[in-house]
């Protein structure tokens, strides 16, 4: 498909010409190459241990936690992942993660549709005020949400509509993240437009083209939006935080908060093992779909 | 024919939320920064009062600092450390993509409370950093006692999370085109001449992006210090966007609320215009081929 030169050729790393000429220099060259793997191994390392620190610490008895640098469990115990679940709420963790994909799908899909409707229209059509309107879309990827967010918590709470999941979902539906929009169209103008002509050609409204043509064609970047929408409504804190009230309808990333103020102050354990399970999710939609990520931050530029 | 109107229809979603969800908020927010509203009575138009009572207000002023602390010493250090490792990266080694993935974890998690919850734990004062600089001889740091080191703490978890960042330098750093290493070379230029002449001018659009990414970001820091360290000790960690929250949510002080997210914003827009302004002497765009 048309779609490849849009992508950043990540992997394509042209082999340079092999620059060594003497047997000191290419003596000095293994050096350097060793120094790099060496430093890019330590590197990975330190970032990565703290994680796998996190899911041996979930398995260790709240005695061991603390004062050990080692992740594999002395005594190896699921007490954290028992009690942990069963949180200090009338609820379990399992009614906060079905909060958190309540929240997520109908969000994810209000996203994609919204966007790829709106990209269409950035990117196929002239119109009075498109200069303007796409500007504006510049201006709000800029506009720190700070400035706006208490008078969005004023119009939803005139609106009924607090402890509710409507304030996350109902924005999403309207375009709301310009990030996505704006990806959308730079995808949107790099495909040729043929394919759509014809279709025209043969009797399809645009709509029609729309749904037919240009949404099969831009499924990859489809993917990566719902993707990135999925990871940052799993993290997202602060609009739960704002929004809901009920202990019943918190997200998981609340109840964890929840469960750091409300456990006793030595049951470590209760608390690493929800974080990992917390985590889970988005580990696993990462190695599973990670093409879709590197090459949605690599084309767009993404915040993260 | 078609309507010459007909694309405004499948904009109609997002003008709809355009106004709505962001440009009525935008300046409602500023006419709420010039009124005292506290949710119950209506609000009451105070002029100048709310941002006169900030020219007093320690806590304000306490925070402001720390705010612009945090900034200044987070988005250098993120960017810097991204950039070295994307450059590292770059130079023809096997396994770049593993390296990649690697690196990327922690940007995919970063944003996540379980994250900020590990990181409470491995600064604790037995935590598995103090464990560690013990183990080799270090002095154990009293992480969260410490002013200047819990802000830190928070500035290391963002680090941590370079991977975004670096995946763009990356990309740019692919994008540059090999033979004017080679013309360089033959020219006489050394490694570090050719990076500092060739390599970073070239990729000055992506620092600049980055740049400006990241500094709005870093000014709109809540979740870390919300659940690391509850913005203390000593207010050392209490960035604006938490005392925004305070006065906003808890206290329910809607107007100098908004009054300081104002002033916020006004910060991050005036540093982000100077940036615009100096990318003009600094930021290079060879034969500009973007649409």
């Amino acid at each position: 498909m048309s779609n490849v030169e849009t992508r950043m050729p990540l992997s394509a790393v042209a082999p340079a010409k092999p620059m060594a000429h003497s047997r000191a220099d290419r003596r000095a060259e293994q050096v350097q190459t060793f120094v790099r793997y060496a430093l890019l191994i330590a590197v990975g390392f330190v970032m990565l241990y703290p994680l796998l620190w996190l899911v041996g610490a979930s398995f260790k008895t709240n005695s061991e936690i603390f004062g050990s640098i080692g992740f594999i469990p002395e005594a190896p115990t699921l007490d954290g992942y028992r009690k942990g679940w069963e949180t200090s709420t009338p609820y379990t963790f399992g009614r906060f993660f079905w909060n958190t994909f309540l929240i997520i799908l109908p969000k994810t899909i209000f996203t994609a549709i919204s966007c790829a409707v709106v990209a269409y229209g950035f990117a196929r059509f002239e119109f009075p005020g498109k200069k303007v309107l796409f500007a504006s879309l510049i201006a709000t990827l800029l506009l720190p949400n700070v400035v706006t967010r208490i008078p969005q918590y004023i119009l939803f709470r005139e609106m009924g509509w607090l402890d509710s999941y409507l304030p996350l979902w109902v924005p999403s539906a309207f375009a709301g993240d310009a990030f996505f929009v704006f990806m959308l169209v730079q995808f949107l103008r790099a495909i040729p437009r043929d394919m759509e002509e014809a279709a025209r050609v043969d009797g399809a409204n645009s709509f029609q083209t729309l749904i037919y043509i240009v949404v099969p064609m831009l499924l990859p970047a489809l993917i990566s939006v719902a993707l990135f929408q999925f990871m940052w409504t799993m993290n997202d804190f602060l609009g739960p935080l704002i929004y809901l009230s009920s202990v019943e309808s918190f997200p998981v990333s609340l109840a964890l908060k929840l469960s750091i103020d409300t456990t006793e102050a030595f049951d470590w354990n209760r608390i690493l093992a929800m974080s990992v399970l917390a985590l889970l999710p988005a580990l696993i939609v990462f190695f599973i779909a990670q093409r879709y990520f590197i090459e949605g931050i690599s084309a767009g530029g993404v915040k993260g | 024919m078609e309507s010459r109107y007909l694309g405004l229809a499948y904009l109609a979603p997002y003008i709809i939320g355009l106004l709505v969800f962001t440009m009525i908020p935008f300046l409602g927010s500023l006419y709420l920064s010039f009124t005292d509203y506290n949710l119950i009575n209506a609000p009451v138009w105070s002029g100048l009062a709310n941002f006169t009572d900030l020219t007093t207000d320690r806590t304000f002023k306490r925070s402001l600092n720390v705010t612009l602390l945090y900034v200044f010493l987070t988005v250098p250090i993120k960017l810097a450390f991204a950039l070295l490792i994307a450059v590292i990266l770059n130079y023809r080694l096997r396994a770049i993509g593993f390296f990649r993935t690697a690196y990327y974890v922690p940007s995919i998690l970063g944003g996540s409370i379980a994250v900020a919850v590990l990181w409470r734990y491995i600064f604790a004062d037995a935590g598995l950093v103090n464990l560690v600089l013990t183990s080799i001889g270090l002095e154990p740091v009293n992480w969260f006692g410490d002013p200047v080191n819990a802000l830190f703490t928070i500035t290391l978890l963002r680090t941590w999370q370079f991977g975004s960042a670096m995946v763009i330098f990356l990309a740019a750093l692919q994008a540059v085109d090999k033979s004017l290493y080679e013309a360089a070379a033959i020219e006489g230029a050394g490694k570090w001449a050719s990076f500092w002449h060739i390599t970073l001018p070239l990729i000055t659009p992506v620092i600049f992006f980055n740049l400006i990414m990241q500094m709005v970001q870093a000014f709109q820091e809540f979740n870390g210090p919300y659940v690391i360290t509850g913005g203390g000790p000593l207010k050392s960690t209490y960035l604006l966007p938490l005392y925004i929250y305070d006065e906003a949510f808890k206290n329910f002080n809607m107007g100098y609320a908004s009054a300081i997210a104002w002033v916020l914003f006004i910060i991050i827009m005036v540093l982000t215009v100077v940036a615009f302004w100096s990318s003009k002497k600094w930021v290079y765009y060879a034969g500009d081929k973007r649409s």
